[in-house]
């Protein structure tokens, strides 16, 4: 039995949990207020310096914003496939809710792999967390690599839980509550990439 | 008899830490500075404040443990009069108002310090910190300082500022030495810059501190009122030369000032 | 479904078998509970035999310390320390004592035994995430440790670690190489341990309350744990990524938060465009809220504790004593700016950071007034647990009342960077914190153990480091006054060699205060093995913990069945059998 389960099912001899949230769901809900401190930290790090530059740079060309718009749709139409998982696993339907959950698994790996292109395209120009090849403040690399550095960190740990719970869920060992919490986690990553987009891309666009 | 001993233990060291704060045993040196009164009265006045709250409430503690041990006379348990709204009442009350009194008068003396621009005519002496040292710029005659170049700067060559009087005329008569002179009952402007670490400028006559931080040019500006040798030190930590790091703020006369940056000027 | 007076349970998990299972890897939140508990009392011990060091080479820099010298032949040649020798005893003093001692054991170490048992649960709500939690933490610990062995040595730059000096990397001088990187790596796992221990401190406390136990019906210990967790939750997550970044500036060349144009031992350091004052804000970001995690179990500890020993609930009850935790809580992340009214931020900031900031004073004020209002007509029982909340409140007052002076910046500009402030945050978190732990420790014992803690060893205990701590602190603030710079190695300058008598007599009081806590040392491990037997109740107490079938209690807290709770915590009546009543009580007549 899942811990959850056994918490809820206990509601007669124990309290109703507070907002009525379940431990795994308020578990994911904290971790994500913490997350967004910690985001929100390293996006505060990047406009503290930015503000205090006096040679910044903004070299992104259309074709990066292109790229940009891409991931960004990718994301969230991968958004949109993990809500059909959810749904799909609520309604009970094993194989639908592994194949919206594979979807999503793969979009997010799309979107990991044009993230990386789009850095190895960026790192054979010479930018660098330490370098700007077009002489501009360094910082612009230790902000970019860093902040997209840790939002594809969370891209690909997300799409690891979402097919070991796409697995687990199809083999019955876990419940449409794990499906759903993983599809919280999912959603929040791509609100980070909303913050992350227009702060770190379109404000850097080149005039 | 615990409870006697406690309340005694408490008393005794109330009164001995008090005796030793009101006796100015160790204390705040003289105050040779203009804005400086401001800030020795805010700390007396809250000493005075907060020196009572201190006395009232361990002598409260040490009198009611005193007074309520459980001395097993089946004696009721009494309940403190008014209750717990008293407290949060007088707790707002007594505190908010010290609070209000307190930020209204020392933000001023604050401002006045930190806020408030140098007069016009501060004399301007620029300030490098570095490890473990802090060294004074006069402009010279020309009244100008040369450009800082921190590539250039060079220890061994005494070049602490990284001047470049070959190429730069302003910095040719500037004036760098290990002592800050300055001239009684004149405005100062300090511009510090760091060389490496966080430094810090104090000077407890002064009754001014402030953090060097690199990548910065950190402007204070004081009056001195009193002659005298008085010491600089770094608070800080820099390093591990941080508790050695200090020099010397001689505050002369006008014409001993004069006397004095000339002979500095000469060699 | 299920019936109220026959709970049957459906285990969790099952009682741990074997030596590892039950003692090592343990997911039994009672072993966890007493593992960060011993991490904390060897942290103790480390930290205070550091500032042993410290004291003695202040008080006597000339003598040479015996031994020191095969301890550390670069940091003490011929057992003299040196000046990096000293800050790095400093550095890591600080970030042990506060780190592994403060913010565990009155919250993961108290918080993690006793937080379930008080709600009615029979574990936490991840039992494999509290083991996780206790793990990192004690990899952490042992990353820090490995920085006293590594060629460098340990870090010199202070607890708060202020850039340039721990971002530029070696040139900064000794200490900043290695050590440096690994105090950065060891408080980011820090980070996650904490993380890990918030998530399930809140979702226990807001799921897996038994029948009856309403928020309103939680001891205030509980109370204090979980508004500690929230505020850990936002705080840790702060500190992480600033660890992280302090490390790329070391090791993949960026420069957060350097400058340009630095010349550090005579080398241009080859880093543009960061800023020092940056790690200034995300440290004390983190930095302020910490130093109310390291208080406020210990307000909930003394608060929870002193009923039983005043046989009457706190002035104010629940409403009063938990809004002010959370007023603690919530005012604690508008202030950090306090730590920095010099540092050359805008001036006019000082103003508004120093607003809240003595704002705080007013719910530090309203739990002094509650105690010392719940003291009043009660009937006070003097054993050791009570002693250590009483002296608990004087030291309080005494460490609270520098904080005012402090708060303002007009003030702050003469003692800033004095013993003054080293007298302060000593008494508020090295004294107070640490008498609420060690009530907790005399109160616990009975119930973690099932035995009594002497209770003549114990009064000696507090006697001595009641006034030992005074004798060591008070003068701070005296040559804090006069103008004592901290964080120095000697004390060289003309206006402070006067001030040397003063060290002297501080050291004394230091190594004797030191050698009394052999005292409690000594009677926790014979209490431990051969303690006498204790009684399920013993303080005749209130709440959940002392309703447990045995002491200590069994695997799974209340022996099959779920509590279920009648009433508030800390009710006391008159007449009856006993004049309290337990929580478990349906009817309000005092039964032992």
């Amino acid at each position: 039995m899942s811990e959850s389960e056994v918490a809820l099912g206990h509601a007669a001899v124990m309290e109703e949990p507070a907002y009525a949230l379940p431990p795994k769901k308020l578990t994911v809900w904290l971790f994500i207020i913490s997350d967004s401190l910690t985001f929100g930290s390293i996006l505060f790090a990047y406009g503290y310096l930015r503000v205090g530059s006096t040679n910044w740079s903004t070299p992104f060309q259309f074709p990066s914003i292109l790229n940009g718009m891409i991931m960004t749709f990718v994301l969230l139409t991968s958004s949109l496939t993990m809500l059909g998982g959810v749904l799909a696993a609520k309604a009970g339907r094993k194989s639908v809710t592994v194949r919206w959950m594979g979807l999503t698994a793969l979009l997010g790996l799309l979107f990991a792999a044009l993230h990386l292109r789009e850095w190895s395209h960026m790192i054979g120009e010479g930018w660098r967390l330490f370098q700007n090849p077009t002489g501009g403040s360094v910082q612009f690399g230790a902000a970019f690599f860093s902040i997209t550095g840790l939002h594809l960190l969370h891209v690909v740990s997300g799409v690891i839980a979402i097919l070991v719970v796409a697995i687990g869920f199809n083999r019955g060992r876990l419940t449409e509550g794990h499906v759903e919490t993983t599809g919280l986690y999912w959603h929040f990553v791509d609100v980070v990439w909303m913050f992350v987009f227009p702060l770190v891309y379109l404000m850097n666009a080149a005039r | 008899m615990t409870g006697k001993l406690f309340g005694l233990l408490v008393a005794i060291i109330t009164i001995v830490s008090t005796a030793f704060f009101v006796m100015h045993t160790w204390w705040l040196p003289q105050d040779i500075s203009t804005h400086g009164h401001g800030v020795d009265h805010q700390l007396n006045e809250t000493m005075i404040g907060t020196g009572i709250l201190f006395v009232a409430g361990q002598l409260v503690l040490a009198s009611f443990v005193w007074l309520y041990g459980d001395k097993k006379d089946g004696r009721k348990i009494k309940s403190f009069p008014g209750g717990a709204a008293v407290m949060v009442t007088f707790a707002i009350i007594l505190v908010g108002i010290e609070i209000l009194v307190l930020t209204f008068v020392g933000s001023r003396v604050w401002a006045s310090a930190y806020i408030a621009p140098p007069p016009a005519d501060a004399m301007q002496i620029d300030v490098a910190a570095e490890q473990f040292a802090f060294y004074f710029r006069y402009p010279g005659p020309d009244g100008k300082f040369g450009v800082i170049h921190p590539e250039m700067a060079n220890d061994a060559n005494g070049n602490y500022f990284g001047l470049n009087p070959a190429n730069d005329e302003a910095a040719r008569d500037d004036v760098v030495v290990g002592e800050l002179a300055i001239p009684v009952n004149r405005p100062i402007l300090l511009t510090m810059h760091s060389k490496d670490m966080i430094h810090s400028f104090f000077v407890p006559e002064l009754r001014l501190q402030q953090d060097i931080v690199p990548g910065l040019t950190v402007p204070i500006h004081f009056t001195a009122v009193k002659t005298g040798k008085y010491e600089i030190v770094c608070t800080q930590l820099c390093g591990l030369g941080h508790y050695s790091m200090r020099a010397y703020l001689e505050v002369k006369t006008q014409d001993e000032f004069d006397q004095w940056l000339k002979t500095q000027s000469g060699d | 479904m299920h019936e109220a007076s026959a709970q049957p349970v459906v285990h969790r998990h099952a009682p741990p078998q074997g030596f590892i299972r039950k003692y090592v890897f343990s997911l039994d939140h009672k072993v966890i509970g007493l593992q960060y508990y011993g991490l904390a009392l060897a942290a103790v011990f480390i930290g205070m035999v550091l500032s042993w060091l410290m004291r003695i080479h202040l008080g006597w820099p000339a003598l040479p310390f015996p031994g020191l010298n095969k301890l550390s032949p670069n940091g003490a040649p011929g057992g003299l320390m040196t000046p990096e020798y000293y800050l790095s005893l400093m550095t890591m003093h600080g970030t042990i004592m506060v780190f592994f001692v403060l913010t565990n054991a009155p919250q993961a170490g108290f918080g993690n035994y006793f937080l379930p048992i008080q709600i009615g649960a029979e574990d936490m709500a991840f039992p494999r995430f509290n083991m996780m939690s206790f793990w990192v933490t004690f990899l952490a610990f042992v990353v820090l440790i490995a920085a006293f062995f590594v060629t460098d040595g340990p870090p010199i730059s202070g607890w708060t670690a202020y850039a340039p000096l721990s971002a530029v990397g070696r040139d900064a001088g000794p200490g900043q190489a290695l050590g440096q990187t690994l105090w950065g790596i060891s408080i980011a796992l820090f980070c996650i341990g904490q993380l890990l221990g918030s998530l399930n401190f809140i979702s226990t406390t807001l799921d897996l309350r038994t029948r009856g136990m309403s928020l309103a019906r939680m001891p205030y210990s509980t109370w204090a744990w979980f508004v500690t967790s929230v505020i850990g939750l936002l705080a840790f997550a702060v500190l992480l990524p600033a660890c992280i970044l302090l490390i790329l500036d070391r090791v993949a060349g960026t420069s957060f938060f350097i400058p340009a144009g630095l010349v550090v031992s005579d080398k241009l350091q080859p880093h543009a465009g960061g800023s020092p004052l940056l790690w200034q804000h995300l440290f004390w970001f983190f930095g302020h809220p910490e130093v109310y995690i390291a208080i406020l179990p210990s307000i909930g500890i003394v608060s929870h504790i002193l009923p039983s020993f005043l046989r009457k609930n706190i002035l104010g009850g629940a409403r009063t004593v938990v809004g002010s935790l959370i007023a603690f809580g919530f005012l604690s992340y508008m202030v950090w700016g306090h730590h920095m009214f010099l540092s050359g931020m805008n001036p006019f900031s000082a103003i508004l950071f120093s607003v809240p900031t003595l704002i705080i004073t007013i719910p530090a004020t309203i739990v002094v007034l509650l105690w010392l209002g719940s003291i009043y007509g009660a009937k006070i029982r003097f054993d050791s647990p009570a002693l250590f909340c009483l002296g608990f409140i004087s030291l309080f007052i005494s460490g609270g009342i520098s904080g005012f002076f402090l708060a303002q910046p007009s003030i702050d500009i003469q003692l800033h960077a004095t013993y003054f402030v080293v007298a302060h945050f000593h008494l508020v978190m090295a004294v107070a914190a640490i008498f609420g732990i060690f009530a907790g420790t005399y109160f616990w014992a009975p119930k973690m153990f099932g035995r009594m803690m002497n209770e003549t060893l114990a009064k000696w205990h507090f006697w001595l480091t009641f006034i030992g701590v005074y004798c060591i602190f008070m003068p701070m603030h005296y040559i804090g006054l006069a103008g004592n710079v901290r964080r120095y190695a000697l004390f060289n300058d003309d206006y402070m060699i006067p001030m040397n008598p003063v060290h002297k007599f501080m050291t004394i009081a230091a190594l004797a205060t030191g050698a009394v806590q052999l005292i409690f040392l000594y009677n926790l491990f014979h209490t431990r093995f051969w303690g006498k037997k204790a009684p399920d109740n013993p303080w005749e107490s209130t709440t959940l913990e002392w309703s447990t079938p045995s002491s200590p209690p069994p695997f799974d807290n209340f022996g099959g069945k779920y509590p279920v709770v009648y009433r508030s915590p800390y009710e006391f009546v008159e007449g009856g059998a006993a004049d309290y009543v337990i929580q478990t009580s349906p009817v309000e007549v005092g039964t032992h």
